[in-house]
């Protein structure tokens, strides 16, 4: 293992304020990560979620004697792409270990993982923190230590039985890629965005699912304080938190207890915590310290994990494009920092918003898909996946107001019919007569009724020119929105005799 | 490099192999011949050799990703000492 390097500069803008002077917050966390796989890591069993119990289990996976791990070709695949995303060295020999200790979700007795050579080596991820009250982002880099490949664990529940505990081992062999930061982090919002980050990498690059409710990624955060220019203080890791916002409040609790212990003048001890997310705490796990004595060796039943350059090469020529290359087109293209980390959060937004966008205006596709778009399918509780309004469709509401035939306006109204009730959009602004009118007769005739049905206002626009408004929203109001707003405004102004 | 009696108890322990403390003197003499036995390896210079993995030359054997197993739970608990609905039952454990 390297020894723990200091890249950051303190800032004075992270540190916490305690009773005694300012503390500065350490955060590393080890993310561990399920590979999407049909089948696990040493066993033809299939990974599914959500079987029934022990259905996803084969003989290896349940370790019964004389059972004989084969290592999957896709799982490792997808640790060397995940690898490459992470802008990391690629060790074209790696090995696994076994990692001994007892509990009853682990019938083998060891988890195979990988110790002193893993898979995968150094890299970098950098992440965008903010916006502030100015609506800025900062970029800050994050080192990633290694990431290696190693087993889950089976599913123990403890509530089934008054004095049993329940073991499932339907997860027992499912491939985990550990993906271990280097402590470059700062504050929870670093630590949020970070994981926020891998998240967003291994869904676009298709290596996990990411979905952090059904336990495909978990994180362990290891979390100390110091006095800002002193070496690293003593660390705790919080096991197993299994959410974003969780991480932030586990994060924000332990500073909090750490500095109060050692403002107390007492000093911390390095051990393991739970959160809880009702009480919003972490407590210690009443482990002793020697249950993790786990006397790694090398696992005899594996030969060292070998290839090649051209193998990396191949898999690197496969990559889709990554979350930062995506945004820095965006950039380019003219949106705002904002609208690309918005469209690049997920790479299925991402794609559609590329659909509308395509031989269109991005600015003005962007507004729609992001204020439009995802606020409706927010507001339905929906994902992008669930969209009932097709970018093709989308794509048709912009083109008719690109030519005239519906304002703005009226395009708010056709998006809605469209996402509840689906339908070509040109047919339905066609059957119910959407279209705005631009012929200048029937504007005209609007407007002189207007000005005819209220005499009192007309006078009193002379004196307040600013009133002229109240004349375009009559107009509008009487055309059903379907005016065209300039012709009217242009109208009204002539015929009120206001410039 | 040797070891004592403690950490003979504590290998054992971490094995979870009951030892007694007449056994574990027995076995912290024989471990010690072991562990000599490795000292004397030790001195040979093996600083360029690459350690040997395997007696042939072979590539790690891999497998392609399919679903070719499970669906079996009767079988898998079979042998278990207490199971309930294709659950392994195990005295309770709570962290």
């Amino acid at each position: 293992m390297n020894a723990l390097v200091d890249t950051r500069t303190t800032d004075a803008k992270r540190l916490i304020p305690g009773a005694t002077g300012d503390w500065e917050l350490i955060i590393g966390l080890e993310v561990h990560a399920q590979v999407t796989s049909q089948s696990k890591l040493f066993s033809g069993s299939s990974t599914q979620f959500g079987a029934e119990p022990n259905a996803n289990v084969s003989l290896v996976d349940a370790a019964m004697p004389g059972m004989l791990p084969v290592i999957n070709q896709e799982c490792v695949a997808q640790a060397v792409r995940t690898g490459l995303g992470l802008k990391a060295k690629i060790n074209k020999k790696s090995v696994f270990d076994r990692k001994n200790y007892f509990y009853p979700d682990l019938p083998q007795g060891y988890q195979i993982s990988q110790f002193q050579q893993p898979i995968v080596g150094e890299g970098t991820v950098h992440i965008s923190v903010g916006p502030d009250k100015k609506g800025n982002f900062e970029e800050v880099e994050v080192g990633i230590e290694r990431l290696h490949l190693e087993q889950d664990a089976g599913k123990s529940m403890h509530d089934q039985h008054p004095t049993m505990s329940y073991v499932d081992l339907n997860r027992s062999g499912v491939a985990l890629m550990e993906i271990v930061s280097k402590p470059d982090m700062r504050s929870s919002d670093e630590a949020k965005a970070y994981v926020t980050k891998l998240r967003q990498i291994v869904r676009y690059l298709g290596t996990c699912d990411g979905n952090m409710d059904e336990g495909s990624m978990r994180a362990d955060v290891n979390v100390s304080v110091r006095r800002p220019g002193e070496g690293f203080g003593t660390r705790c890791e919080i096991k197993n938190v299994n959410s974003i916002r969780f991480m932030g409040q586990a994060i924000e609790y332990e500073a909090r207890r750490q500095i109060a212990i050692l403002e107390d003048g007492g000093s911390i001890d390095q051990e393991t915590r739970l959160f809880d997310p009702v009480k919003g705490e972490t407590r210690s796990m009443r482990s002793k310290e020697e249950a993790h004595d786990y006397r790694y060796f090398p696992d005899p039943d594996l030969l060292p994990l070998e290839f090649d350059d051209a193998y990396i090469e191949a898999l690197k020529a496969d990559l889709p494009e990554l979350p930062d290359e995506k945004r820095l087109r965006f950039l380019e293209s003219g949106l705002s920092a904002y609208d690309a980390n918005v469209l690049i959060s997920e790479k299925a937004i991402a794609d559609y918003f590329e659909k509308v966008a395509e031989g269109r205006e991005a600015k003005q596709a962007a507004n729609w898909v992001i204020n439009d778009l995802l606020g409706a399918l927010n507001k339905a509780g929906q994902g992008i996946e669930e969209t009932p309004v097709t970018p093709q469709q989308l794509g048709t509401i912009l083109d008719l107001i690109k030519e005239g035939t519906i304002s703005g306006k009226i395009a708010k109204e056709l998006f809605e019919i469209v996402f509840n009730e689906g339908g070509d959009p040109a047919k339905i602004v066609e059957e119910r007569g959407m279209k705005q009118v631009t012929d200048t007769g029937a504007i005209e005739a609007a407007v002189d009724e207007i000005i005819a049905a209220n005499p009192e206002k007309v006078e009193q626009v002379k004196e307040k020119p600013a009133l002229a408004g109240w004349f375009v929203g009559q107009v509008m109001k009487s055309t059903g929105g379907k005016a065209n707003p300039q012709a009217v405004q242009q109208l009204v102004k002539s015929k009120l005799g206001v410039e | 490099m040797s070891v004592d009696t403690a950490t003979v108890k504590r290998v054992a322990k971490l094995a979870r192999i009951a030892v007694t403390d007449d056994e574990a003197k027995n076995l912290e003499g024989e471990l010690n011949t072991i562990l000599g036995f490795v000292e004397q390896l030790n001195e040979v210079d093996v600083s360029n050799v690459e350690p040997m993995v395997s007696v042939v030359a072979v590539d790690m054997k891999k497998r392609v990703d399919e679903v070719t197993d499970g669906n079996k739970a009767a079988d898998i608990v079979a042998n278990a000492p207490a199971s309930d609905e294709n659950f392994f039952q195990v005295p309770k454990v709570v962290e």
